[in-house]
């Protein structure tokens, strides 16, 4: 095959703005998170009870599930940067998803006590 | 009459296996203000000193190089505000003919990937095209760009993909022909930049910013683009 440098795959706007509203949803979750942590009893009943309820399980499996996304665009860009062979490249890529697919298979366990 | 120290980045290809810093001292004077007069002076002192130099006054851009571990001009950087000795290598990122002089091919390959001309298929006007002071505004700051390559060889995107990314300088051009009111293929200049490489290599660590002797601002010209991308596509 001729050697040729191929650019033009036309996305990367969706991944762009993926990045950015998945961080705006970690940041709000993050500051949510900690002032309800603090304003419930700090024992592990209170944490339990916490977590047991619906809205809070339904809000930390959304910002896992953008944590994920994020960590695949952030992880794909890395490499894109640094992996050179295509066939490497593209192997990272498939592993990246399987990993993250996993996590978000064993999230979905570990938020709602399956 | 004061002598300055420098340790300069010297390979002439024909004759050294690998590129060494060489000490070397140069006496200046008072009329020596800026790091180019030393230049000149260190090169009666050692005349096989190789560096691109033309119109000394911040217009050409030819004379850009990494001056104490930043990219400049040595014709607008003043000599007495540098460290001794004064460390200069040719810019990061491309490959190196002689000294301090690289080879741009590669950076030019981007600035014409982008179209760097005004294209408009309607009939030409009996004089100019015309455009509003308004419009004529949204140029400051873009067209002043002298394609040094200061800012394009200090980011690391452009170090790891410079066949790929279009870099700061070519951005910021196609960003000039996109702002420019009698242009008229701004969508095709989207659809040449909706890539991950030759837009979206840029994560806005603005070292292009940092280092540009004209004061120019890439990464907005880069944030604008994107904005223009997110209001076509949301």
């Amino acid at each position: 095959m001729v050697n040729r440098i191929v650019v033009g795959a036309h996305y990367g706007l969706r991944d762009w703005i993926l990045q950015r509203a998945t961080a705006v949803i970690m940041a709000i979750y993050t500051v949510g998170i900690v002032l309800a942590l603090l304003a419930i009893p700090g024992t592990h009943e209170g944490w339990k009870a916490f977590f047991a309820c619906t809205a809070v399980r339904v809000v930390t499996q959304v910002t896992l599930i953008a944590l994920f996304a994020h960590v695949w665009v952030g992880m794909r860009d890395l490499w894109m940067d640094y992996i050179k062979p295509v066939g490497l490249r593209l192997t990272m890529h498939v592993f990246t998803i399987v990993w993250l697919v996993g996590t978000l298979v064993y999230s979905v366990k570990v938020v709602w006590g399956m | 009459m004061e002598k300055m120290r420098f340790s300069l980045y010297r390979y002439n290809p024909d004759k050294d296996a690998k590129p060494y810093m060489q000490d070397i001292e140069v006496e200046v004077d008072a009329t020596d203000v800026k790091l180019l007069d030393a230049l000149v002076k260190l090169k009666a002192v050692d005349d096989t000193l190789s560096f691109r130099r033309s119109c000394r006054e911040g217009i050409c851009g030819s004379d850009a190089m990494n001056i104490n571990g930043k990219n400049g001009l040595a014709c607008v950087t003043d000599l007495r505000s540098l460290k001794q000795p004064i460390t200069l290598r040719p810019l990061p990122g491309l490959p190196v003919i002689r000294d301090l002089i690289v080879d741009m091919t590669q950076f030019f390959k981007q600035y014409h990937s982008i179209k760097p001309y005004v294209v408009n298929d309607t009939p030409a006007p009996e004089r100019e095209r015309l455009q509003s002071p308004e419009d004529r505004k949204e140029l400051d700051g873009l067209y002043e760009c002298i394609l040094c390559a200061c800012c394009s060889t200090s980011c690391p995107s452009f170090w790891w993909n410079p066949d790929k990314f279009v870099g700061p300088a070519g951005l910021l051009a196609a960003y000039r022909f996109i702002a420019d009111t009698r242009d008229t293929i701004t969508s095709e200049r989207l659809d040449n930049l909706e890539d991950p490489y030759r837009l979206f290599r840029c994560h806005t660590i603005m070292n292009c910013v940092d280092v540009c002797p004209k004061g120019l601002n890439p990464t907005k010209a880069i944030g604008k683009i994107k904005d223009l991308m997110v209001r076509r596509a949301v």
